[in-house]
């Protein structure tokens, strides 16, 4: 008996020693790797680092960055969004498509009425019908898909007058400097935090996500918060979309194909849970923003753009192990 | 009464027969609870052992230590005078140890045959399934059980009693030394019961040990040899059950006798706060009829699935009503959503704490606000201070012990996870207030200070509704009690009149005496 | 309720997709006189066969309760590689196609089982990274078969009956009798349905899922490389969006995304509605893009109508 107890404490220490050692790395996993990514690419390139080098990866970054934004409360409330690709095609089809139509701003209004409206209705089957998001959305990525090939007839569009339009300054204008694009993330961003961190409608989404039952049980109107979580990522599309459109004038109508998964990366990376109740709208920042430099850094260095997807994907894997290291440290520490 | 009968060491047994299992001085700990502490057992071939104690005790930890299920953190077990380890529940059961499991542990879209052989099902060559063989050995086994139901049975079409004996037949298949019944009976009906005595007899007089876990005093006296005690984690005695009667086993259970318990009498409560008239969900309940007064507490006791929750649920504004009318404050009220009811001034403190009660991941004092976010926000925005204020009041108020209010209530114990969840309720200042469980699986210190909480409450003037499957929590609370059996309240009583007697047979549907008396004897 | 339930799940003998599947058939033959005959509907299986052996494994993966959207790149890879490497002769080439796609469902496999992360953050991560492999492995370039043989076999027929739609329908058999009579294909059940149950069973669950993920890595590659055949060619992008034609058609079939139910007459019934569904509006000359739009409706019409039946066999409160 003695001895069994004894290699069972030897097991446990044994656990315990390596949980020590990966501590401070699971909790800032992420980080540590973006610094060190960061500190190699500075190496290989003077530029990299350099403000203007700096500048062009945040503004490349935001429109992933707009959308990631809306999906992660999406997220935080227990659900997933895979039709904001398809969304963003339809959006900023739409935008251009009526820019020469009917002038900037009623195809802006226009637009995010309808992008609002199919928020809504992956909100209404989600929200109150209790449907299973990753279906219904998936479901919703291929009729967007087809609205949008309809409504374009499969041709691509684009604005006639380019330079001759107040529209650009969402894809193309700097305000003190600083690209609109990358103002409109950040504004996003802060603004949602806000409300995600300090708001009783914030505090709504964490406890759903975080447990529906408990939530419901609690005198919370889930189908309401979930539809509203779906309409915050509705709107966040068509901001993505109004600085897509704009600063290409034009639009392919599959334009978004695969931001989802993009999105998703981010997020993931950023360390949001997919389960819900947990996460933060500065994670995914950092998530898209890892993306984007580990993007800009390996073509500075020569490599193809394609080698970041086999990065992104050796990343993925060390966070899920990150993770798995943080799960067995909570387990341990949560002897009191 | 004589306690002569009682030994205190679980090794020396009266009869010196060798015992086929020993558990020895087992600890099992879980973060922020001892479940078991130096827990000693033994088990002889061809007895049935009764093992009781109250809801936390730690019976259910101390049967998955012996299934495999729980590594404990020390002590030994041995069968056959053998040591054994067992990592996980294959070991246990190649041992010869079953455990028949309280929750189901069932595949429901697969047959019955196939859930009876599950991880050891007959191959032909080629991994192939033989389902002859399968279908055949099935058959028999369930033909020793009397089954009326075919081996070729989807198990989700089966209804819960029917399931409750595939885990049975799921025993039999290995040749058991040890075969652990926990509560088998809470989801049999009274036909059904006999059946499942006839097996266990016929188990033990082939030399099987028995254990057998459950809180109703008729069965234990009906099956059992030898009756061991558990109390709060702890070991309290094993006594022959020729030997004693059901006082001094209750006695050894909760360290009291029942009579000193009951609620003080009736007196002048105010108005009725929340009245049922004819209430109704069809297939669930019907015709529940009832009220609450300010002030009052009454308790509805009932068996599992007897419709409490139910009522409860539908109170709550999770049912819709099929018929009938719910009166709140003199009003009638039309409640659609749990967001209306709480408007309303009703809360639930739900019957599963970790499914239904709490956010486990989210920190003490963001559940404790959940339900009345309105009252620590201004325009939207949440207001900290006013958040922790609330927070410490409850805390205080409750002795709710935790290192801070940062801390994740999943990490707390029992006790301290179910007063957060009284106080998310108290702090929305509910008119009416249905506790449903709320002692279940809670140690007995946290357990007597939630009971004193409750009667507090009443005083100040709320009206409280406590649904309780345990005796004494019913009789030790209620002013008055509601008795529940198959979805239709059976009975009315007031607290200083009940007798056991009465309660148990208004709760198993027995005002006529049914056929089989050995079965259903009347408590004494 | 009893009987609405065998009914949907396919108790009573005839799942509601294959009532779809004959509904669509019978109206796209009154509005077609060429519809019905032997060379388009061999032609139907041929065009679906690529999705529907995918969804043969997805289907195994998804009774687990797991999710694979990394199918669409492996599919691409190993088409990539069956043509690249056919200098290496052309049994080489689809060996180690195939193999590729085998050791990426194992690896997919292995982290789901070691981790104990969700298979869609798995899945997905592989999904980027296999279609950054296969843009690294052919720098962006589409390949050619050089070997005859090799797009020969993708049109060669036995009889009225091409071979693709031979392959797939044998796979199709193969599959739904090792999932219904064998033992990894019970545990393939019971490890979805109730995976604490079939652990205390001593089914290894762990082992199971991998050999599951496996099996839809196989079947992605054979897919990949009977789709150059087919094409004689292979592009880099070859595959994208498969994932999602393929769990809508598993999910069309009746297959839950909570693990534990599911079949495969199920699936090739899903696959069969997608592929009658593009062939006849395509034969109505109606824009392959409306299909899009159908289909995304009739997910949901499906899975509502699902979930309402799953409420009312249910007693439980639904939050």
């Amino acid at each position: 008996m003695a001895s069994a107890e004894q290699t069972k404490q030897g097991f446990m220490l044994s656990k315990k020693h390596k949980a020590g050692l990966l501590n401070f790395l699971s909790a800032q996993g992420i980080l540590v790797f973006f610094l060190i990514c960061m500190f190699a690419f500075s190496l290989f390139s003077e530029q990299f680092l350099s403000q203007s080098n700096i500048m062009t990866v945040v503004r490349q970054a935001s429109i992933i960055g707009i959308i990631a934004v809306g999906v992660t409360v999406v997220i935080i409330g227990g659900n997933l969004d895979l039709s904001v690709g398809s969304m963003l095609s339809f959006s900023t089809v739409l935008v251009v498509d009526l820019h020469d139509k009917i002038g900037p701003t009623g195809a802006i209004l226009l637009m995010f009425a309808l992008t609002l409206m199919l928020g809504a209705v992956n909100g209404f089957l989600v929200g109150f019908m209790r449907l299973n998001s990753l279906i219904v959305t998936l479901a919703m990525l291929s009729a967007i898909q087809g609205l949008v090939l309809i409504y374009s007839g499969g041709q691509n569009v684009d604005i006639a007058n380019q330079s001759d339009t107040w529209f650009s300054v969402f894809g193309r204008g700097y305000l003190m400097g600083i690209a609109v694009p990358v103002i409109i993330f950040a504004l996003l961003a802060i603004i949602v935090q806000v409300v995600m961190s300090f708001t009783g409608y914030g505090r709504r989404i964490f406890a759903i996500g975080g447990n529906p039952v408990a939530a419901v049980y609690s005198g919370i109107r889930k189908n309401w918060c979930v539809f509203s979580t779906y309409l915050i990522s509705a709107f966040c599309v068509a901001c993505a979309a109004l600085v897509l459109g704009s600063r290409v004038m034009g639009s392919q109508n599959n334009v978004g194909q695969g931001y989802e998964l993009l999105v998703l990366a981010g997020i993931i990376l950023g360390g949001t849970s997919l389960l819900g109740g947990a996460g933060s709208i500065w994670k995914t920042v950092i998530g898209v923003l890892i993306l984007g430099f580990i993007q800009n850094g390996l073509l500075l260095m020569g490599y193809p753009y394609y080698t970041q997807w086999l990065v992104t994907w050796v990343i993925i894997i060390i966070a899920v192990w990150l993770d798995l290291a943080n799960k067995r440290k909570r387990l341990l520490t949560s002897h009191s | 009464m004589s306690t002569a009968t009682v030994t205190h060491t679980a090794g020396a047994s009266a009869h010196g027969e060798a015992p086929i299992l020993s558990l020895v001085e087992i600890t099992k700990k879980f973060p922020g609870v001892i479940a078991l502490n130096k827990v000693s057992l033994d088990v002889r071939a061809g007895e049935v052992h009764a093992l009781l104690g109250e809801n936390g005790a730690g019976k259910s930890t101390l049967m998955k230590v012996l299934a495999g299920k729980h590594i404990p953190n020390g002590g030994q077990i041995l069968l056959e005078g053998e040591e054994k380890v067992f990592e996980n529940p294959k070991q246990a059961k190649q041992s010869g140890i079953v455990l028949i499991h309280q929750e189901q542990s069932l595949v429901p879209e697969m047959s019955v045959a196939e859930n009876i052989y599950l991880g050891s099902l007959p191959k032909k060559w080629g991994n192939r399934v033989d389902w002859k063989t399968l279908h055949r050995d099935s058959t028999a086994i369930l033909d020793r059980l009397k089954c009326s139901f075919s081996s070729k049975d989807l198990v989700s079409d089966l209804s819960i009693a029917k399931k409750q004996m595939v885990e049975i037949a799921r025993a039999l298949v290995f040749t058991p030394k040890i075969v652990v019944f926990d509560e088998p009976t809470a989801s049999l009906t009274d036909h059904e019961k006999p059946v499942l005595y006839e097996i266990i007899n016929t188990l033990r007089d082939q030399g099987v040990g028995i254990v057998y876990i459950s809180h109703r005093m008729d069965e234990i006296f009906h099956l059992s040899q030898r009756i061991s005690v558990l109390r709060d984690g702890e070991y309290n005695g094993t006594v022959n059950t020729a030997d004693t009667n059901e006082d001094e086993v209750t006695k050894l259970m909760i360290g009291r006798s029942l009579e000193l318990d009951h609620a003080s009498k009736p007196k002048d409560f105010g108005e009725n706060m929340l009245e049922l008239r004819g209430l109704t969900v069809d297939g669930v309940f019907e015709d529940v009829s009832f009220s609450v007064r300010k002030g009052e507490i009454v308790g509805m006791y009932g068996l599992v699935g007897a419709g409490r929750s139910e009522v409860a649920e539908t109170i709550f504004g999770l049912r819709k009503i099929s018929s009938g009318e719910m009166l709140l404050d003199g009003k009638a009220e039309h409640i659609h959503s749990t967001h209306d009811a709480v408007a309303e001034g009703i809360a639930l403190v739900p019957e599963d704490r970790k499914d239904q009660g709490l956010i486990l991941g989210m920190n003490c004092r963001d559940n404790m606000t959940l339900a009345g976010l309105e009252t620590v926000s201004s325009n939207g925005f949440m207001k900290p201070a006013a958040e922790k204020l609330v927070y410490d009041k409850y805390q205080q108020a409750m002795k709710i012990k935790t290192p801070s209010w940062r801390q994740k209530v999943g990490n707390l114990s029992g006790g301290n996870q179910q007063k957060i969840v009284i106080g998310k309720w108290l702090h929305t200042h509910p008119k009416l207030l249905i506790l449903d469980e709320p002692t279940r699986g809670i140690d007995v210190g946290s357990k007597a200070e939630i009971h004193a909480l409750i009667k507090d409450l009443a005083k100040t003037g709320y009206a409280v509704l406590v649904i309780s499957s345990e005796m004494p929590e019913v009789l030790g609370v209620s002013n008055r009690i509601v008795a529940m059996y198959d979805g239709k309240v059976t009975a009315e009583f007031d607290g200083d009149e009940v007798s056991e007697d009465a309660l148990v047979q208004a709760i198993t549907g027995q005002y006529v005496t049914s056929g089989d008396a050995s079965a259903d004897r009347p408590v004494t | 309720m009893i009987d609405m339930k065998r009914f949907m799940s396919g108790g009573m003998g005839i799942q509601p997709i294959w009532i779809f599947v004959i509904v669509i058939t019978i109206f796209f033959s009154v509005m077609s006189d060429y519809f019905l005959s032997v060379g388009n509907l061999t032609n139907i299986l041929v065009q679906t066969s690529t999705i529907g052996l995918i969804a043969l494994g997805m289907t195994y993966v998804m009774i687990n309760g797991n999710i694979d959207l990394s199918v669409g790149a492996t599919l691409g890879l190993a088409a990539s590689l069956s043509v690249g490497l056919q200098d290496y002769g052309l049994t080489v080439a689809v060996l180690v196609a195939i193999a590729t796609g085998v050791a990426l469902g194992a690896l997919n496999g292995l982290l789901v089982w070691k981790t104990g992360v969700n298979a869609f953050i798995v899945t997905l991560g592989a999904m980027i990274g296999v279609r950054g492999l296969i843009f690294v492995y052919t720098e962006e370039q589409s390949f050619y078969a050089s070997n005859f043989a090799f797009s020969d076999f993708g049109a060669s027929s036995i009889g009225p009956i091409p071979v693709l739609a031979i392959i797939f329908l044998l796979c199709t058999l193969a599959m739904h009798l090792v999932l219904r009579r064998t033992g990894h294909g019970r545990n393939t059940f019971a490890v979805g349905g109730n995976p604490e149950a079939a652990l205390d069973a001593g089914i290894r669950i762990g082992r199971n899922m991998m050999i599951n993920f496996m099996i839809v890595g196989f079947f992605a590659a054979l897919a990949g490389v009977l789709l150059a055949t087919q094409m004689g060619a292979a592009t880099p992008n070859l595959g994208r969006d498969y994932e999602l034609w393929t769990i809508t058609a598993v999910v069309l079939g009746g297959t839950k995304l909570t693990g534990g139910y599911g079949s495969i007459t199920g699936t090739l019934g899903g696959v069969l509605a997608i592929g009658v569904l593009r062939n006849g509006m395509n034969m109505m000359q109606v824009p392959a893009f409306y299909v899009l739009v159908i289909l995304g409706v009739i997910l949901v019409t499906v899975l509502i109508i699902d979930q309402q039946i799953s409420v009312k066999s249910s007693k439980g409160v639904q939050v």
